[in-house]
């Protein structure tokens, strides 16, 4: 075997990582510093382990009560209403929704914390890229889309709020019954809106179909057999959820819903 | 030849009396150290390895001062970890009949006469606890299914000994001393060098005093003092280039203590594995192992016809020869290394070798398929096929084998009295790097045992001794310098000649050299022969070496040179070594001395002893004679027809 | 023999705190047969003759179980080849007229040395922390004294046959060392040895992970895949078990 060099063609150069590391001195590493919880990676994934499991126990509920659109705007109403008063007159109204309201509002900000913070220690840990595209030894893309798909949810949900929750956005207006604020919210002529709604559930789907299983594994609840179960419901319940969510503003796309 | 017969060694220090109660003996008559004291006694150990590892770990946990060098990146990394089989233990938790006593017996055998009695009983006595450390330390052996340790026979022993974690006992064992080793390092009581290489032993006073090393990332030459010193640098099987060893593994450590005063031990004797993986061609840079178990079901054969050159499949059954079979009609494809090792190059040199170059043999697991089928087959020695397939290329269902005997151990190294002291006070050698109580032969499975033992029980009893004997004053400043100097000076050399060849050519020529003429089969022309082309090749060296860089920072190329540096002078002492010693035993075959049959011939009344040779910058080098007293073990010519 | 001919694409850096870059070099005449190192050895040998610095890499044993090698090949740790280390690939995986492009253990803690080479010893620090069981020599009963049931003794053996290599780390997109981190945890997590220091140890161990400066692990599966000793992914969700357990 015989080898040449083309000198000359080296590509651009890439600067080494800033990070002090290379200098250290070997054996002479960071000391290990005793973090709390929150403080280590493990800890950091737990909490956004439990906090998907909330959002993920909403989000059943919520379609649920969605679905409740094809019986009827009676019904709809009802259970929009029943939200609001369930519980009275042993406690105020609005309360066990506003309990949901603030720990869904934790969850979200705590999962988004640690989110943030995980995502900003791996930027750290891995500054230089491969030259070579790295191709994905590992199945799955949904895997991948985790952080700018959490980017998508959360504007949805500012949108998703501001529409029929707030309804500033919504034609029907803040004074319009939950139902008429759906049915016109969803209008045929709305349909970029619907379109951005499909968008963000099938982000949604990406990012639970990774995320359950996930969230077991991070909870270190997972284990050798239980793998291939476990993608499968989770791709399964994702599928099911975003197809929920998906039915209700189809029907009133194509008018089964008026 | 050129040497001189100097004083014989009289005393080895080992204590009399029964040989069950030597070591006891001994171990009450070592002086102590006072606690308080200890952590103001400074140790180095150089090397990583089961011994090194297992030695810095204990000696921490004693509470002295320790400093520990390693070439890698890691301790974890020592060429310990390849080792596969297991490692002997005489536990008899099988109650076929082992004990220390037999396994003791068996070692000397083994070794065919040419191991110390007294170091060979303490080996088989610490053995028992080195698996008891060994699992406490969580180290993962294979079990039965009543939670029980499994034990396998190995190599032709007639119990079943060998406790083994699959194939990767090695590795296991290494990982229980590295981490031990690490737990250590937490606790400040050992420091831990990686990537740092020993150029030389420092000796003040008549002491080993400390050892000069080359930081390998920057360059740098530092000195390190202490109160003694421990080498447990491995084997030098990398004289040969191509062995079963790691790259990495080197002679220099020993060999600059050596040239400071440490007697060489047995240098001639080396082991040479029967089943490795065949050379495929110049590039070729190390060779592969494939565990020796494979033989128990596989049939080694070469076409009956020279330069047969038809697949093997196209062979008929009579016109091949099983040649094992044939000649050793009681043991088969399971005698002994040595003996397999020599009969596949006997027939190659017939010129009925197999594959590139005609230098392999056939090891057919045809039979076996069919006998116990295919999956039968697989289950056993899947992942040895797959690991040969990667290699190779070939599928070992479909295709038989091909396996060539290569260097893998060598039993010869420093010499060391019963304490593992060398000749310089305050040397200790442990492991493979001294000469060992293998003799002329090691046993498989034998030296995970030894390296353990040594560090793990054995060492740290004795080095206290010494130490107790101290303190030994201020190091000489002189001598520092003196040891700096040389370090530099074989760099700036090195570096300087700048000619048109490089120092793994030179390497790839000598190892050739010395498989050719002091490999299986050693002739007095051989060896003459080796000794003339080693003198020309390393003039040569120091005349037309090209090195390339400088010596400030990591400089892999200048690393590989000076090691083989010294495996110049090595190769030199080996041939020395075996062309003196005319019998042939164990791992040395002297082509004159063998019987009727071909088989090695003793000549106990001559050889019944250590060649420790010592080092002279000229005239030679001194051959002093350690005499073998055999009282419990009746010599006896090994054979297994 | 007609070998291949191939383009190798090389990233060299004089030291850790110089800039590096790619340079291509073409090989000539390469066997089928080499090794993808001995493939390196001989463009080496060649530079060395022509002036030039030889490319620096680590590698030791050669056969796949001292965990020294390590290079990323084509954007996969070790290569494509699964269940593989550097020195293990062999050259008739690749085809004539190929384009490879070699590069370093890319992470923050495992800083580039020179070229090919880096500096792990951010993982005998994590071990440093706890991987280990503490029995001074001397000290240990009989091994006979406690049976471990097979199943766990060989599923300790299954994680305890980590190499410590740091392809894990390299592939991860995270950076993170969870698998070697979790490979130790779980081989001695799983042995009644190890119990009395079980929670210590996953606490200290993930604590020192994080102080070396790894990435959070988002249960990727890049590491496994590309594991030469296929630690499995189990091992981490030990890792989180033992470690949640613990607080
Ligand atoms: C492939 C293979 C399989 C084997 N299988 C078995 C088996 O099944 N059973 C058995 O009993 N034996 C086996 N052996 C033999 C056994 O593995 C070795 O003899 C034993 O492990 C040697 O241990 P050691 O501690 O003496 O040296 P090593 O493990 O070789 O350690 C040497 C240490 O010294 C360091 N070092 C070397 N030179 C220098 C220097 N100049 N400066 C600084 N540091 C240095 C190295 O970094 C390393 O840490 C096998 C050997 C091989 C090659
Ligand atoms: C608010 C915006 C969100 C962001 C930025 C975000 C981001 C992330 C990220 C980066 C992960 C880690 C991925 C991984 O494990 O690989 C994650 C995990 C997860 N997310 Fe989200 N997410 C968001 C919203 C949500 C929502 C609305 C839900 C539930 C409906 C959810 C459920 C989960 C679950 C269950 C996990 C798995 C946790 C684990 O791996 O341990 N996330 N999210
Ligand atoms: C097509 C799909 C969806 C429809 C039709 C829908 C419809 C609605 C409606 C009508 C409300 C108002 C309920 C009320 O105030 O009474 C609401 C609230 C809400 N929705 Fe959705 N939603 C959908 C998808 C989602 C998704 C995917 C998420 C989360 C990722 C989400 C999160 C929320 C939240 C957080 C609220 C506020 C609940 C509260 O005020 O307590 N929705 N949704
Ligand atoms: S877990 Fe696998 S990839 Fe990671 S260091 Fe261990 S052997 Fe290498
Ligand atoms: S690739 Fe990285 S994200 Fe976790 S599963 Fe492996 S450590
Ligand atoms: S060189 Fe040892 S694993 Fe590759």
């Amino acid at each position: 075997m015989t080898a040449t060099i083309d000198r000359g063609s080296a590509t651009a150069p890439v600067l080494p990582p800033r990070s002090g590391g290379s200098q250290q001195k070997q054996n002479a590493g960071p000391a290990r510093e005793r973090r709390g919880f929150l403080g280590t990676s493990t800890g950091k994934k737990a909490v956004m382990a439990v906090t998907g499991a909330v959002m993920v126990l909403f989000l059943i509920l919520h379609v649920v009560g969605n679905l409740k659109v094809f019986s009827g705007a009676e019904s709809f109403n009802e259970y929009a209403h029943w939200l609001r008063h369930v519980g009275e007159p042993a406690v105020p109204g609005r309360t066990v929704l506003t309990l949901i309201e603030v720990v869904l509002l934790v969850s979200v900000v705590l999962h988004m914390w640690a989110a943030i913070s995980l995502t900003r220690r791996a930027r750290k840990a891995r500054p230089v890229k491969y030259a070579a595209r790295r191709k994905s030894q590992a199945s799955g893309y949904a895997t991948h889309t985790m952080r700018y798909g959490g980017v998508v949810i959360v504007l949805f949900l500012i949108w998703h709020l501001l529409d029929l929750t707030f309804a500033t956005v919504n034609p029907a207006g803040a004074a319009g019954l939950p139902y008429d604020r759906m049915v016109q919210g969803f209008a045929p002529e709305r349909w970029p809106v619907t379109l951005f709604y499909t968008l963000a559930l099938v982000m949604v789907g990406l990012h639970l179909r990774h995320g359950l299983w996930s969230a077991f594994q991070t909870l270190g609840l997972a284990s050798g057999k239980a793998y291939r179960p476990l993608k499968l419901a989770a791709a399964g319940l994702s599928a099911v959820l975003v197809l929920a969510f998906l039915s209700v503003p189809f029907a009133i796309l194509i008018g089964v819903v008026k | 030849m050129n040497y001189t017969v100097g004083e014989p060694i009289r005393d080895t220090k080992a204590p009399d009396g029964p040989i069950e109660e030597r070591w006891s003996k001994r171990r009450f008559a070592a002086k102590l150290v006072n606690p308080a004291n200890k952590r103001k006694l400074h140790v180095i150990v150089v090397g990583t390895g089961l011994a090194g590892g297992s030695a810095a770990a204990t000696l921490g946990e004693l509470g002295y001062n320790v400093t520990s060098f390693c070439y890698q990146d890691s301790p974890r990394r020592a060429h310990s970890i390849a080792a596969q089989g297991g490692i002997n233990a005489a536990k008899n938790y099988r109650g076929d009949g082992d004990s220390i006593y037999r396994l003791f017996y068996d070692t000397v055998k083994g070794g065919d006469f040419r191991a110390r009695e007294s170091n060979v009983y303490r080996l088989a006595e610490v053995s028992v606890n080195i698996i008891d450390q060994a699992v406490a330390q969580g180290v993962p052996f294979a079990r039965e299914y009543g939670g029980l340790l499994d034990t396998r026979s190995f190599g032709g022993a007639q119990v079943s000994r060998t406790f083994y974690a699959r194939g990767q006992t090695g590795q296991q064992l290494l990982l229980g001393a590295y981490q031990a080793l690490e737990r250590q390092v937490a606790a400040g009581t050992v420091k831990m060098h990686t990537r740092h290489e020993m150029l030389d032993l420092i000796v003040s006073d008549g002491r080993a005093r400390g050892v000069v090393v080359r930081d390998l990332i920057t360059g740098e030459i530092e000195t390190h003092l202490a109160d003694a010193v421990v080498l447990a640098t491995g084997g030098y099987g990398n004289v040969f280039y191509l062995s079963t060893n790691a790259k990495g593994c080197n002679t220099t450590a020993i060999w600059r203590a050596h040239r400071r005063g440490a007697y060489f031990g047995n240098p001639c004797y080396t082991q040479i594995h029967p089943t490795c993986i065949p050379v495929s061609g110049d590039y070729q840079s190390k060779l592969t192992l494939m565990s020796e178990s494979l033989r128990n079901d596989g049939r080694v054969w070469v076409p009956l016809r020279k330069g047969d050159d038809r697949a093997p499949g196209d062979i008929p059954e009579d016109e091949r020869d099983y040649y094992l079979e044939r000649i050793y009609p009681a043991f088969g494809n399971l005698v002994p290394r040595d003996i397999a090792s020599r009969a596949a190059k006997n027939v190659c040199d017939e010129g009925r070798g197999v594959g590139p170059g005609g230098l392999g043999v056939y090891l057919d697991f045809a039979d076996a398929i069919t006998r116990l089928g295919r999956d039968a087959v697989e289950k056993k020695y899947g992942n040895l096929f797959e690991m040969y397939e990667r290699i190779t290329g070939e599928n070992p269902y479909e295709v038989p084998m091909r396996i060539y005997p290569a260097v893998h151990y060598t039993m010869g190294g420093l010499w060391v009295d019963y304490d593992l002291q060398s000749t310089i006070p305050g040397l200790f050698v442990i492991g493979e790097a001294n000469f060992s109580d293998h003799g002329a032969n090691r046993l498989g499975a034998s030296a995970l045992m030894q390296g353990l033992a040594d560090g793990y029980f054995v060492l740290p009893t004795t080095i206290g001794d010494y130490l107790a004997g101290g303190p030994f004053g201020e190091v000489d400043q002189d001598a520092v310098d003196e040891a700096v100097g040389q370090v530099r000076g074989k760099i700036d050399r090195l570096l300087s000649v700048n000619g048109d060849r490089t120092a793994d050519s030179y390497h790839r020529e000598l190892g050739r050299v010395m498989w050719d003429y002091c490999g299986m089969e050693r002739t007095d022309e051989s060896l003459r022969k080796a000794l003339e082309r080693i003198s020309e090749l390393r003039a040569e060296f120091w005349q037309n070496v090209k090195v390339p860089g400088d010596g400030e920072g990591l400089n892999q190329a200048l690393e590989r040179a000076g090691r083989i540096a010294d495996f110049f002078d090595l190769a030199e002492l080996m041939c020395i070594d075996a062309l003196h010693r005319t019998e042939s035993c164990g791992g040395h075959f002297r082509a004159e001395s063998q019987d009727a049959d071909g088989e090695a011939l003793r000549d106990d009344e001559n050889f019944a002893y250590v060649a420790a040779w010592e080092y002279r910058p000229e005239g030679g080098p001194v051959l002093h004679k350690e005499e073998l007293k055999y009282e419990y073990v009746k010599m006896t010519q090994r054979s297994y027809k | 023999m007609s070998g291949m001919n191939l383009t190798l694409k090389v990233w060299r850096q004089k030291g850790p705190a110089d800039e590096g870059r790619m340079v291509t070099y073409h090989v000539e005449d390469v066997s089928p047969d080499m090794s993808f190192l001995e493939m390196l050895d001989v463009l080496n040998e060649r530079l060395i003759l022509e002036g030039d610095d030889p490319v620096a890499f680590d590698h030791d044993c050669r056969e796949g179980i001292c965990g020294m090698c390590g290079m990323v090949i084509n954007g996969v740790a070790h290569g494509e080849q699964r269940a593989t280390t550097t020195c293990q690939l062999h050259m008739r995986h690749f085809k004539d007229g190929d384009t490879i492009t070699i590069e370093p253990w890319r992470a923050a803690p495992f800083p580039v040395v020179k070229d090919l080479v880096v500096d792990r010893s951010a993982f005998d620090r994590i071990i440093q922390a706890g991987g280990f069981i503490s029995v001074p020599a001397g000290s240990a009963p009989d091994a006979h004294t406690i049976p471990v049931k097979k199943a766990d003794a060989d599923a300790a053996f299954d994680a305890a046959t980590c190499i410590g290599c740091g392809a894990c780390v390299a592939a991860c997109p995270n950076g993170s060392a969870s698998l070697f981190t979790a490979a130790k945890i779980t081989h001695l997590g799983l042995l009644p040895q190890g119990q009395p220091e079980r929670d210590s140890r996953a606490k200290a161990m993930v604590e020192q992970m994080d102080a070396e400066g790894f990435g959070g692990c988002t249960n990727t599966g890049e590491c496994t895949a590309v594991c030469p000793k296929g630690i499995p992914l189990e091992t981490i969700a030990r890792m989180n078990r033992d470690y949640l357990r613990a607080k």
